[in-house]
């Protein structure tokens, strides 16, 4: 979105990279919900890569695996490992879904990180479709397999009768909360990261202090792939953190 | 000083709202620096709680998140 300004440096806002437009048009062109923006490119994208390193890098199946398929199998027992220590080993067949949310999040988190790029888990309305469908998942498997036992996730037995229903009423304001702080969580991380390094790349343009903007971006950059990954980890596991609720309530 | 007292509110707002991201930090290093005290006295036992230090992190994190996001609400949205 950089355009010469008047002085004749580079002007652009730091919220400019995260506008959805048609990817074929203008930004401001009417967005039907079939018109193919940047969003779903970058969210396509995101897709064709885990299916090609999940479908062509291991497809040789070999005893000795090579490059695509170690990475495959160290994210596959990475995950695999996380859902049966945190949810327990009941839960191993959630994984499949739990796996799938962990590699949409990461292959989208790291190609947003591609320069001039577009990061889908910036936005609220991915990561909230997300969230909400973890959210509708535990809660209607917590009733399927609890019945209504599942109610006893906020009646905290451990603690005294007296206070019992002031802590249902905090656990059941925190149990709705829970979409909401982790769709923002995610879209809020990205959102701000990218929009840091935009700023830091604003601060080029005054030339004494450009070679430390430069610097400033790169840092900030190794600091946003470690924020990609660490978030795609943090959604997934409290994820595997909610089920284990839904799964067994009356802990 | 030109401009109307709403703006005025908004950059305020905005400017206390960011506090709390700063605030927010101040707690993921209380929880980061605990796990280190902690697993440095028993290191064997540090492995098997890096998944809870994530998920104490992520929630002291998440705080943070919410002040930031009234920061964002108040320059682009409101």
């Amino acid at each position: 979105m950089a355009e010469p300004s008047a002085e004749g440096g580079l002007s652009f806002h730091p919220m400019d990279q995260f506008m959805i437009k048609p990817l074929f048009g203008e930004y401001g062109d009417p967005v039907s919900w079939y018109t193919v923006t940047n969003l779903t490119l970058w969210m396509g994208l995101a897709v064709v890569c885990v299916a090609g390193l999940f479908v062509f890098a291991t497809r040789g199946r070999a005893i000795i695996p090579d490059r695509g398929q170690s990475v495959a199998e160290l994210a596959y027992g990475f995950v695999y490992k996380m859902v049966e220590d945190v949810t327990g080993k009941d839960a191993v067949k959630y994984f499949p879904y739990i796996f799938t949310l962990f590699l949409f999040i990461l292959f989208a988190n790291f190609l947003a990180l591609i320069p001039s790029s577009f990061s889908p888990t910036s936005h609220i309305g991915v990561t909230a479709v997300l969230a909400f469908a973890v959210f509708f998942a535990v809660t209607i498997l917590g009733f399927v397999k609890n019945g209504a036992s599942f109610l006893g996730l906020f009646w905290v037995t451990s603690a005294p009768l007296a206070i019992r229903p002031v802590l249902a009423v905090i656990e059941l304001i925190s149990y709705f909360v829970r979409p909401v702080s982790h769709s923002i969580r995610l879209a809020g991380n990205l959102t701000a990261g990218h929009a840091v390094l935009k700023v830091f790349a604003g601060f080029a343009q005054v030339a004494a202090i450009s070679p430390f903007a430069i610097l400033g971006v790169a840092a900030i950059y190794g600091l946003e792939v470690l924020v990609g990954f660490i978030q795609a980890y943090v959604f997934t596991i409290l994820t595997c953190v909610y089920l284990k609720d839904a799964l067994h309530p009356n802990h | 000083m030109e401009g109307d007292i709403a703006n005025l509110g908004q950059f305020l707002g905005a400017g206390l709202a960011a506090m709390g991201s700063g605030i927010a930090a101040l707690g993921v290093g209380n929880v980061a620096g605990n796990f280190l005290a902690g697993a440095l006295r028993n290191p064997s036992a540090a492995n098997s709680q890096t998944a809870t230090l994530f998920i104490g992190i992520a929630f002291a994190e998440a705080l943070g998140i919410f002040s930031f996001l009234v920061a964002l609400l108040l320059m682009f949205a409101v």
